[in-house]
């Protein structure tokens, strides 16, 4: 069905997941604030939470198997926002599963936790869904303001206050990039929407300007903060490790992945003509990221610092399926953005998992993130241990053991070969290295768990409590299960790819006879 | 025989159920392995279903692998008892399995070494007993899926199926330094897996392209099957060389050729005495046999290169006399034997890159011989080792006194890694000088002398192991080989007389898939290709 936004029952429709997800969250807000704040409240509200998450994740698989379409306006209505938002939605249930059992150890009574949780998780469907820039922004500070709060959620913790204040800071910084850049690409183009500003750089004045090309320039560092990619990363083991570390998993997996499904949607739909322009910029911002997130890791010996590095090495893997830009032509197997989607989804579970396991091992008050206090796990817990590894081994893109991981990776590669306007050998190339360089630090953990001599003076870590250990168990299985059927995935990965927008050279106005005489004595092409 | 193994299905069953009969039963070890640890249960009266499991399975592939021989056609050249499913039809990623004539004793070996090599840790395997023994199950997948496949991506990924439980064997169950091997041992390979990886890719999409333009294909897709590549595969000479060199790094860090070898002392000496045995005899010939089955036939205008394919044939002589000569000031004994493998696999680099059907024949019945000499050297090892907690050959002395069976026993595989006539040893190196005096004398005669060092340090470790004097005191009250052991020992050692004496059965069957492998690398039938290379000459 064909979706007319200008008339509001149908624009509903098109928002139909964002609107129960916030009906659900009004609801819940109310509810947290009305009893005192307890442990058995802070539960009650955690469980309610996790129930609007699945109720919403029904409505995005309801809202994609209608796979409605829209017409031209400020959303979109296609596989690409509902496959990013069952993505997302993994992420937020992951993570608000593990906030349940981590408050309760930690003694947090906030309720509230959970429903910022939902809320920036509001924030950042729209962004997966935003066909326009202002949408996009809108999207970003919900999600953005949100996340903030949740880094300081742990208010005896100075490390907390320190990383939410940081991330705060530099994000008030980005934010300021893209406004000033979605204002310059404005002033450039006369419009925010996508499609019109795809159209309007069908004339060469607009792509020329100065304007719109600083304006780009300002949009590509504003969302490289926002996803952390070399140089604009600073904030991001800062941040990272003061956080709760369910949050931080939240902020690894998530928030990353709504911020580069904007960045995505934004240059294939919005600025698929400038390819020539933003690509170079681009290439070099994947290339230096996978190096240098790669090589920072390396020195790594706390886990959540580590698995930040690691976070920002794979913001270069997935940068590939931005910067390689859209296909054209009729053959369209392999694209950046199917890439996109199969990479993250892969890159969520692992890292939602692996996250879950740190929690876990970390112990009340989190005194155990040293990679060497995982020395020896495997005598003594032999399962968490193999899942673990699971996940090392996905984030590593291991065929067999890193199921799907493998996959992920292997697809990011044919679209660097194969999804691009022209195969970007060099990438590849790139990826491949900077693979093997993680392989020092995630295979580093698996070796200490399984090989290194346990450390006597470290108390035997508790069983994970029953959310966090469903996470586990669930991630895992999930990982391992699409490594060895990932058919069905690929396929929806294919199905939810973003075509970029067709864009007419526009004949430019007449403005100087003399011109307009010399360009009428030139053969047309 | 052949029609009743027809008449029961054999040919369809038979690749899938060796591939995947130890993976089950991985699986079934570590959920009682999970069961007993829910339960509380450890101490060895717990461990035997851990022990007897992984063996019947070993014992039922050994006894269903007798079947190729009889099932398997000696005279057919291509892929026999093939079959294929869809598993990422998008992709065109296809679970394709089949043997020939390359492929066929490789298989036969894995399944003939493996219970004997599982029956080297009965004992002195005392922790984790239940992942010990799933590991190496998966890691029998791994290692016949290599040589089954039919498919360049199932080939990568039993490839790297091997990687992660031979890691975990070493670094797990390993000597004092098996995190510095374990680690070295992972990394090198990886590394060049990978490249690997990116070149099958490349390959794929070239042959999906060129399916597609030919009109085979409904849609362009990648095609990753051998046949295809074969057929559809036509790179430029750049390209060619480039996607060469990306198998040649997987392949030279396995097998492992001069200066790649660095991993595989460390590795062999840290490994328990049945991750040696399945490293040495098995996990090396993946690279050998890569470079037959997949570099001959898709880089034939490289291999045949005026320098390409000599620079390799030097890398494999420098690594037969290098290795060797490090072999002689060996203490450890173990270390010895680990770099008389490198120098072994020196051989059949030669002959491979002779591309010539004698040389080929050599090369498979080097690996073949290597993995029997060297799987009974090492399990040897591991025996002495269980006794004496050392294995410096200066600890030892006169043993053939107290261990007379011992000394037989040890002597045969000695003869046999040497290379004297009667042994399996001998066909191997002969084959491949012979092979190698048409297309590059000069290098095989320097290859010659590597024989001759190799009868060096062989003789002259175990000289100082079974003949010196018995002048030790720890060694005068060690016990002979008990009925476990011999059982492992009279096997192998019965292999290497039996084969050594009649190599014609193997041979029979090797030569139409290989010489159909000469014909497709040069273009042109084997006699003419060889006149052919001595008129060039």
């Amino acid at each position: 069905m064909q979706l007319d936004l200008s008339v509001p029952a149908e624009l509903m429709i098109a928002l139909l997941p964002e609107i129960v997800l916030t009906v659900g969250i009004l609801f819940l807000v109310l509810w947290s604030a009305w009893r005192p704040a307890s442990a058995a409240h802070q539960r009650q509200v955690g469980i309610l939470s996790l129930a609007v998450s699945v109720i919403t994740l029904g409505v995005v698989i309801w809202c994609a198997v209608r796979s409605n379409s829209a017409g031209p306006g400020p959303l979109a209505v296609d596989g690409f926002r509902w496959a990013t938002d069952v993505i997302l939605l993994i992420g937020a249930i992951c993570t608000i599963a593990m906030s349940l059992d981590y408050q309760e150890r930690e003694g947090i009574t906030a309720p509230e936790g959970h429903v910022l949780v939902l809320l920036s998780l509001v924030g950042m469907m729209l962004i997966a869904g935003a066909r326009d820039l202002v949408v996009a922004f809108l999207g970003i500070e919900i999600m953005s303001v949100a996340v903030y709060v949740l880094t300081g959620l742990n208010r005896r913790s100075p490390r907390s206050a320190e990383g939410s204040l940081k991330y705060f800071l530099l994000g008030a910084f980005s934010t300021a990039f893209l406004l000033y850049g979605i204002t310059l690409v404005y002033g450039a183009t006369g419009t925010t929407e996508f499609a019109g500003i795809a159209a309007q750089t069908g004339r060469s004045a607009v792509l020329a300007s100065p304007l719109f090309r600083l304006g780009m320039g300002l949009l590509v560092v504003g969302f490289g903060f926002k996803v952390a990619a070399v140089p604009f990363h600073m904030w991001a083991p800062d941040a990272y490790e003061g956080a709760p570390t369910p949050i931080t998993g939240f902020m690894a997996a998530s928030v990353k992945a709504a911020a580069f499904a904007g960045f995505l949607r934004l240059f294939i739909e919005g600025f698929p003509a400038a390819l020539a322009e933003w690509h170079l910029a681009l290439w070099w911002l994947a290339a230096v990221t996978m190096v240098a997130g790669n090589v920072i890791a390396l020195a790594q010996r706390n886990m959540k610092r580590m698995l930040a590095y690691s976070s920002i090495a794979h913001a270069g893997y997935i940068l590939i399926a931005v910067a390689i830009g859209a296909k054209t032509g009729v053959d369209v197997g392999v694209t950046g953005s199917s890439a996109f989607v199969v990479y993250l989804f892969a890159y969520t579970l692992s890292t939602m998992g692996a996250f879950a396991v740190v929690t876990v091992l970390a112990g009340p008050g989190e005194p155990y993130l040293d990679m060497r206090d995982y020395s020896g796990l495997w005598t003594v817990r032999p399962g968490i241990t193999l899942a673990m590894s699971v996940f090392m081994f996905a984030l590593l893109g291991f065929p067999v053991f890193g199921g799907i991981g493998f996959f992920a990776k292997w697809y990011m590669l044919q679209a660097a070969l194969r999804g691009g306007a022209e195969p970007q050998v060099l990438l590849a190339f790139t990826l491949v290295f900077t693979s093997v360089l993680s392989a020092g630090y995630y295979l580093y953990v698996v070796t200490l768990m399984f090989v290194a001599a346990r450390n006597e003076e470290i108390p035997v870590p508790d069983h994970p409590r029953r959310f966090t250990g469903g996470v586990i168990v669930a991630m895992a299985i999930l990982i391992l299960f699409f490594g060895f059927a990932p058919s069905q995935v690929l396929r929806t990965a294919n199905r939810s790819m973003l075509y970029p927008t067709q864009v007419v050279p526009v004949a430019e106005p007449t403005v100087e006879p003399v011109a307009a005489a010399t360009r009428q004595s030139m053969p047309r092409r | 025989m052949r029609e009743f193994l027809f008449s029961v299905g054999y040919d369809r069953w038979i690749l899938p159920t060796l591939l995947f009969l130890p993976a089950i039963g991985a699986l079934l070890t570590w959920f009682h392995g999970i069961y007993e640890y829910r339960a509380g249960h450890v101490g060895r009266s717990y461990e035997g279903f851990a022990r007897w499991l992984p063996f019947s399975i070993f014992i039922v592939e050994f006894v269903l692998s007798l079947g190729l021989w009889w099932a398997y056609d000696p005279s057919g050249a291509v892929f026999q008892l093939t079959s294929t499913w869809d598993w990422i039809p998008d992709w065109g990623v296809h679970m394709s399995l089949g043997i020939d004539g390359i492929s066929l004793f490789l298989v036969m070996m894995v399944t003939f070494l493996l219970p004997i090599a599982v029956l080297s840790g009965w004992t002195s395997i005392d922790r984790a007993v239940h992942s010990y023994h799933a590991l190496f199950l998966v890691l029998t997948t791994g290692m016949l899926g290599v040589f089954m496949a039919r498919d360049l991506i199932m080939f990568y990924f039993f490839w790297e199926l091997v990687l992660v439980p031979m890691y975990l064997i070493i670094g797990v169950w390993g000597g004092p330094r098996r995190l510095y091997a374990a680690t070295k041992f992972f990394l090198y390979t990886f590394l060049g897996s990978l490249f690997m990886l990116v070149a099958i890719l490349y390959i794929g999409f070239m042959v999906g392209d060129a399916m597609y333009a030919a009109g085979l294909t409904p849609t362009d897709r990648p095609n990753f099957l051998f046949e295809n590549a074969m057929a559809y595969f036509t790179p430029s000479g750049t390209e060619a060389f480039w996607l060469f060199l990306a198998f040649f790094a997987a392949f030279a860090v396995k097998v492992p050729l001069i200066p790649f070898h660095t991993w595989l002392p460390d590795a062999h000496v840290e490994a328990p005495t049945e991750g040696s045995v399945d490293l040495a005899a098995i996990l090396l010939k993946m690279g050998t046999y890569g470079f037959i089955r997949i570099t001959l036939p898709l880089f034939p205008g490289v291999v045949l290169h005026s320098w390409v394919g000599k620079v390799v044939i030097v890398l494999g002589v420098v690594g037969i006399i290098y290795t060797a000569l490090i072999a002689l000031v060996q203490e450890d004994w173990k270390k010895l034997v680990a770099y008389s493998s490198v120098s072994h696999m020196g051989f059949a680099i030669l002959g491979i890159f002779t591309v010539t059907t004698v040389g080929l024949q050599g090369a498979m019945m080097v690996q073949l011989a290597h993995g029997l000499s060297s799987a009974a050297l090492f399990l040897m090892i591991g025996m002495l080792y269980e006794r004496r907690h050392t294995r410096m050959l200066s600890d030892f002395g006169g043993l053939a006194r107290v261990m007379p069976l011992y000394a037989g026993f040890l002597m045969i595989a000695t003869l046999s890694s040497i290379g004297v006539p009667g042994t399996f040893g001998f066909v191997g190196e002969f084959l491949t000088l012979m092979g190698g005096f048409g297309p590059v004398p000069m290098l095989t005669v320097v290859a010659t002398t590597g024989v001759i060092l190799s009868a060096g340090y062989m003789l002259w470790s175990v000289q100082r192991i079974i003949f010196n004097p018995l002048d030790k005191a720890e060694n005068k009250r060690l016990p002979d080989v008990n009925w476990r052991e011999a059982g492992m020992l009279i096997p192998i050692c019965a292999m290497i007389i039996w084969i050594g004496i009649y190599p014609a059965p193997l041979l029979r069957r090797m030569e139409p898939s290989l010489s159909r492998l000469v014909e497709q690398v040069h273009g042109v039938p084997t006699s003419a290709a060889v006149s052919r290379v001595r008129e060039a000459r």
